[in-house]
Parts: C-alpha cells; sequence; structure tokens
C-alpha cells in the first residue's frame, strides 16, 4: 500500500464528484450551503440508524455470529430507509426555503430553482455518504501493509473506491428523481428510489463476489443517469447537440 | 526546543493565553455582535444612506420598514455569501490544526498542564477523574471570567493604554514564540537539520510582518492568513495542554458563558458593547477577522476606483484608536459607527443624532458606491470563535476511536452551526452568540460518532457493506 495506491483510490472515489462540486457548485454560496446542508442530513440519518443498530447489538449475544451479521444487515436495510426518510424532509426544508426565497425576492422567482437544488442535495447526500465509506480506508491506505494477506480479496480498495463512486452518483441521481416524484406528486418515482437503494445495498451482501456487487450498481447507475438526465429536460437530441458542440444558430460552442 | 523549557513553556505564556483568550471569547463576543450587526446594519445602510446624511435618524426607522422585504432578499442573497465568506477561513484554520495534530506528535503528547487546570486526570477511578476535570473547567473558567469583568472595568475606567499594551504583547507572544516552538517541532518531526541563525531570520520576518499587518494596514489577505494562523496556533496550545475530559467540559461551558454574556442585560460583554456605544467609539477591534476591507472614512471620495485603491483592512487593533485622534473624529471604519448608531437605535428606539453621529453618516461613503459594490459588505467573526472550533475538531482528530469519521462529522456539524447562527443573525437583527449553536452540534456529533457510528461503520466496511 502505497501513495499510488492513495492517490488511485482518492480520485476513483472522489475525482467526479469533486469535478462535478467544482465546476458547478462551488461558484454559488447558495449551493454550497445546500450542499454542506444536505451532507448534514445525511449525517443525521446515519447517526440515527447506527444508534438503532447500537441498541440492537447491545441487547443481543456478541457471540452468535450469524446473528450479529443479521442485525448488520437490519441496521444497513433500516439505515436505508432513514436516509430516503431524510432525503424527503430535507426536501420539505428546501421547498420551504425557496418560498421564503420566492416571497422576498424582488421579482418574485427564486435564485435557484428546486431541481438544482435536487442535483445539489443529490450531491451532498453522495459526497457525505462516499466520504464515510472511504475516508478511514484511504488514511489506512497510506499506512504499511498487505492487502488480503489472510485470504480476503486483494482488491478490497479498488473495489471500495468504485463502489463509493457509483454510490456518489447515485445519491445525485436519486437526489434528482426523489425531488421530482415529490414535486409532481409521482409516488412511484419515489419508491422507485426507495427499491434502487435497497437493491444497491443489498448488492453489496455479495462482496467479497464483486462481479455480483459492482455490475449491477453500475447497470442500475446507467438507468438512473438516464431517467435523471431525461426527467430534468433532456433529450436525445440535446445529447447529440451538446456532443456535436452545437449551440442553437451560433457557431460551434461548447453547449451548456 | 528542550525538554525543559518546554515545560516552563506553560508557566509563562499561560497569562497571555488565558487573557488572550478571554480577549478572544470577550472579542469574539463583542464582534460576534458586532457581525450581527454588520449583516443587518450594511444593509440597512444601504438603503438608509441616501436619506440620513444630515437627517434626523427616526426617517430611517421608517425607511428600513418600508425596505425590509428588500433587505431581506439582499439579506439572504448577502447571507448566502457571507456564510461562505466565513466557511472558508474557519475551514482553512480547522485543516491547519488537523494536519497539524496527525503530522507533529508534539501536540498530541502530554507534557504537563496549563496552572489553569492544575487537577490531573490520570487517577484511579472515573469518579475522580469526573470531579477534577469539572474543577478543572470551574477554574479556568473563573480565570475567563475575571478577565472578561477585568477587561470591562479597564474599559470603562478609559485605561486603553493597558488594553491596547495587553493586546500588543498577546499578539507578540502568539507570532513570535509560539511560531517558534511550532516551527521547531514542524522541524523534528521531519528530521529538518535547521540553523539558528535561519531560523530566526525567518522567525524575525514572520513576527514583524505579522504584527505590522494584525496591528496597522497590510494586504487583505496576508492579515486574513496571519489571523489564521495564531487562531490555529492558539488552538494547539489549548489542544495539547487541556486534558480531555476538561477540554470538553470547557468547550460546554464556554459556550453557556458566551450564550448568558451577550444576551443578558448584566453580562459583561453587553455591558461592554453599551459602554463603546455611548461613547460612540469602536471597540477595540482586536483578533478580528473580516472577510473585506473597510472604508477608510476620510477616503470617502466620489470615484469608486479611488477608494477601491485606497481601501484598507479592519481589524487594526491600536490603529483605530490612534487614527480617532489622528484624523477626522468619525474616522472609524465606517461600519462601526453607523452600527452602533443602527445598534443604538434598534435597542433605545430612534433618538436625535448628534452633530458626532452625523458627521459620521454623512462621512460614510455615498449611497452610490455601496449600492455598486455590495460585495464588499463584510462579515467579521471574532477568532475566539474560530479557537474553539479549532479545538473542537483538533480534539475530534487527536483522540477519537473514530477518527476521520469522527473529524468529519464534526468539521460538518460546526459549519452548519455556524449557517444557522447567521440564519438566526438575518432573523432576529440582534446580537447573538457565535459558539453555542455550533459547539453543541459539534459536541452531539462528537459523543454520537465516536461511539454510535464508528462502531457500525466499522463493522460495515468489515463485510464491505454500503449503505
Amino acid at each position: 500500500m502505497t501513495l499510488a495506491v492513495f492517490f488511485g483510490c482518492t480520485f476513483i472515489a472522489f475525482g467526479p464528484a469533486f469535478s462535478l462540486f467544482i465546476f458547478t457548485i462551488a461558484r454559488d454560496p447558495l449551493r454550497i450551503i445546500i450542499l454542506i446542508a444536505g451532507a448534514f442530513f445525511w449525517l443525521v440519518s446515519l447517526l440515527l440508524s447506527s444508534l438503532i443498530w447500537f441498541i440492537a447489538v447491545k441487547a443481543s449475544n456478541p457471540q452468535d455470529e450469524q446473528l450479529q451479521k443479521g442485525l448488520l444487515i437490519f441496521g444497513v436495510m433500516f439505515s436505508v430507509l432513514l436516509q430516503e426518510a431524510f432525503r424527503f424532509l430535507y426536501y420539505k426544508l428546501l421547498r420551504k426555503a425557496i418560498e421564503g426565497l420566492v416571497a422576498l425576492s424582488e421579482d418574485g422567482c427564486s435564485p435557484i430553482s428546486i431541481q438544482q437544488m435536487a442535483y445539489v442535495a443529490g450531491v451532498g447526500f453522495g459526497l457525505m455518504s462516499g466520504a464515510f465509506s472511504m475516508i478511514n480506508l484511504l488514511a489506512d491506505s497510506l499506512g504499511p501493509g498487505t492487502v488480503g494477506i489472510h485470504g480476503d480479496s486483494q482488491l478490497y480498495f479498488l473495489t471500495s473506491a468504485f463502489m463509493t463512486m457509483v454510490l456518489i452518483f447515485l445519491h445525485t441521481f436519486w437526489g434528482i428523481l426523489f425531488f421530482h416524484g415529490c414535486e409532481h406528486r409521482r409516488w412511484w418515482e419515489i419508491a422507485a428510489v426507495v427499491i434502487m437503494h435497497l437493491t444497491v445495498s443489498g448488492l453489496s451482501f455479495c462482496n467479497p463476489l464483486y462481479v455480483g456487487s459492482l455490475v449491477p450498481s453500475y447497470l442500475l447507475m446507467v438507468g438512473a443517469a438516464a431517467w435523471a438526465y431525461l426527467l430534468s429536460g433532456g433529450s436525445a437530441q440535446n445529447l447529440r447537440r451538446f456532443l456535436l458542440c452545437l449551440r442553437s444558430g451560433a457557431s460551434p460552442q461548447p453547449g451548456s | 526546543m528542550s525538554e525543559e523549557s518546554e515545560e516552563s513553556v506553560p508557566l509563562l505564556p499561560l497569562q497571555q493565553e488565558s487573557m488572550a483568550s478571554a480577549l478572544f471569547n470577550t472579542d469574539q463576543n463583542d464582534n460576534s455582535e458586532r457581525r450581527r450587526h454588520d449583516n443587518s446594519e450594511r444593509r440597512r445602510n444601504d438603503n438608509a444612506e441616501s436619506e440620513t446624511n444630515g437627517q434626523p435618524q427616526s426617517n430611517v426607522q421608517q425607511v428600513v420598514e418600508q425596505d425590509e422585504e428588500e433587505d431581506e432578499e439582499l439579506t439572504l442573497k448577502y447571507g448566502a455569501k457571507h456564510v461562505i465568506m466565513l466557511f472558508v477561513p474557519v475551514t482553512l484554520c480547522m485543516v491547519v490544526v488537523v494536519a497539524t495534530i496527525k503530522s507533529v506528535s508534539f501536540y498530541t503528547r502530554k507534557d504537563g498542564q496549563l496552572i489553569y487546570t492544575p487537577f490531573t486526570e490520570e487517577t484511579e477511578t472515573v469518579g475522580q477523574r469526573a470531579l477534577n476535570s469539572i474543577l478543572n473547567a470551574a477554574i479556568m473558567i473563573s480565570v475567563i471570567i475575571v478577565m472578561t469583568i477585568l477587561l470591562v472595568v479597564l474599559y470603562k475606567y478609559r485605561c486603553y493604554k493597558v488594553i491596547h499594551g495587553w493586546l500588543i504583547i498577546s499578539s507578540l507572544l502568539l507570532l513570535f514564540f509560539f511560531s517558534f516552538i511550532y516551527l521547531g517541532e514542524v522541524f523534528k518531526t521531519y528530521n529538518v537539520a535547521m540553523d539558528y541563525i535561519t531560523v530566526a531570520l525567518m522567525i524575525w520576518n514572520f513576527g514583524v510582518v505579522g504584527m505590522i499587518c494584525i496591528h496597522w494596514k497590510g494586504p487583505l489577505r496576508l492579515q486574513q492568513a496571519y489571523l489564521i494562523m495564531i487562531s490555529a496556533l492558539m488552538a494547539l496550545v489549548f489542544i495539547k495542554y487541556l486534558p480531555e475530559w476538561t477540554a470538553w467540559l470547557i468547550l460546554a461551558v464556554i459556550s453557556v458563558y458566551d450564550l448568558i454574556a451577550v444576551l443578558c442585560p448584566k453580562g459583561p460583554l453587553r455591558m461592554l458593547v453599551e459602554t463603546a456605544q455611548e461613547r460612540n467609539e469602536t471597540l477595540f477591534p482586536a483578533l478580528i477577522y473580516s472577510s473585506t476591507m473597510i472604508w477608510l472614512v476620510n477616503m470617502a471620495e466620489e470615484d469608486p476606483e479611488a477608494q477601491r485603491k485606497s481601501k484598507n483592512s479592519t481589524y487594526d487593533k491600536k490603529a483605530p484608536a490612534n487614527r480617532t485622534q489622528n484624523e477626522d473624529a468619525d474616522a472609524d471604519d465606517g461600519g462601526f459607527s453607523q452600527e452602533w448608531q443602527q445598534q443604538r437605535d434598534n435597542r433605545i428606539g430612534p433618538i436625535e443624532s448628534t452633530p458626532e453621529s452625523r458627521a459620521a453618516v454623512q462621512a460614510l461613503p455615498s449611497n452610490s458606491q455601496t449600492s455598486e459594490d455590495p460585495e464588499e459588505r463584510g462579515v467579521k467573526l471574532g477568532l475566539g470563535d474560530f479557537i474553539f472550533y479549532s479545538v473542537l475538531v483538533g480534539k475530534a482528530s487527536a483522540t477519537a476511536s473514530g477518527d476521520w469519521n469522527t473529524t468529519l462529522a464534526c468539521f460538518v456539524a460546526i459549519l452548519i452551526g455556524l449557517c444557522l447562527t447567521l440564519l438566526l443573525l438575518a432573523i432576529f437583527k440582534k446580537a447573538l452568540p457565535a459558539l453555542p449553536i455550533s459547539i453543541t452540534f459539534g459536541l452531539v456529533f462528537y459523543f454520537a460518532t465516536d461511539n454510535l457510528v464508528q462502531p457500525f461503520m466499522d463493522q460495515l466496511a468489515f463485510h464491505q457493506f454500503y449503505i
């Protein structure tokens, strides 16, 4: 384990998220605040779910391996549900904030739209979730050691990094989908997000059989990406024009 | 730095530290109050200035009421920007502290305790340890209270020279002595061979430039950087010399004290502020972090370019006092005197403006400039806030079993607390302390993450489950 592993895993896991942050969020103070508040909400949900798990563990027999694993699985599922609940609460809060911004603005429109907020909230959740999964691993990877010396998988760090990346992306897309569903009262979108989240977490139970957890997660991510893109107003035509660097009528410029 | 001198280190600078911490406390409170008003007052200035030049203050109130709606949108617009302007330095300070704690082992090594925390925590029973830490915290807090009251008394009886001397000595200590120790420890950690002559040159330059920047004039960014550095140094000293339970208790009690001192009518800080108001002068802006430059009033030209070029920065400890004597009577950093007026108006109601205050208002930059440069309205945060936030995060990174998770959780909690405090300021528009919300969140998240979340995340990482 060396600096190479450290930097490699850091950039795999957080590279896309940081680029998203730098290019889309860092310029606007309001978005940074929404990002940090999103991270906070995720943190609170994690806190509550670990509290429940902790109580369950303390109330049970520590020697029983199967029971502990079962409790852990229960903890994971409960945590997923709680995260989505807090996403809903955050949606409510942001709605109120938008109403406040609209009411106080001069021209009756808020400086930030609910879709942008949804995106930023998703990134916030994702970054915090990724950070909590990955940071201790990264710190350990700087130090001495051999991965998998006791027979575990040697790809531990790499797969953790990839899983973290996919989770960050997924949280971003789920944010968009979830908020869209709440906005337009499409409960099936919300249900889809919850089910997707449960699926991805459930798939991670296959680890260390990484093909069972990583590949489906990436497929789900592509699906969620396409769906979120369509919901945000994208279309095949938009995409084509973006890729061909066309702007409506103007000289070839990178489309935004 | 030899071992013996390390032990003697606690004794000498302790006076300064406690005074400095008291100072940071008071100043932070004052300046948090001032900061509270900075946002609201500056916005009011935007709308009020066009009307108040030469007119009695009462008109201001009505104009302000009507513009409340626009004010609040402006507040939010300013508010978000101001929050970020505070996020960045607070983050930087914490990053410096955490980086130092993680790399330089000196600051996590136990080398004795301050004389203000005489009871040891290496006791046999948990009960004894708890008792000792409570006593330590009580002593420390009483020292701080005494220092604050001393400061108020000195200020009331106009012993400005004493106060300024005190501040100069504190910053001298921080800039020279503590940074020398810090540099020495960094060199030791990285095994860098260094001669005394080079070190002397480096420390001399660092210290002198720091004194000039902080107490007189200097580029804004350099000033901000120096303030962040001395806050980090101070926080590191606290982290090193405060034993664990004492540190957490002190953090908790300081937040409560902050709350009381700023909000209670008989609180020393409130009295300090009111005295300063009555005299219509600035509180010694010792140790305030400011995010933008303040207009020098005698530079209030019509030309915005000239003004921008001649900008100067805020927190000169002695400079304003000197400047008030040397230059115009209201050569305050324009924000301060206007602030006090508005503050007074808020509290006591509109009163007829004295020639002094009117002159102060008139001397402010005209409306056109201020409306052209809304970004120049800055926020100020007391360095005491920086220090205690950094102490919390630094202690979390030094002693937590959850390590980085706990550090990150405390960091986010503190930022959110800061955000909420600024939001409350925008809503209530009155003096609010900066510590309680952030420190409460920080403490809650520290203990919760360390004891509840860390085992959970450990198990998840062990099985490679993802939530």
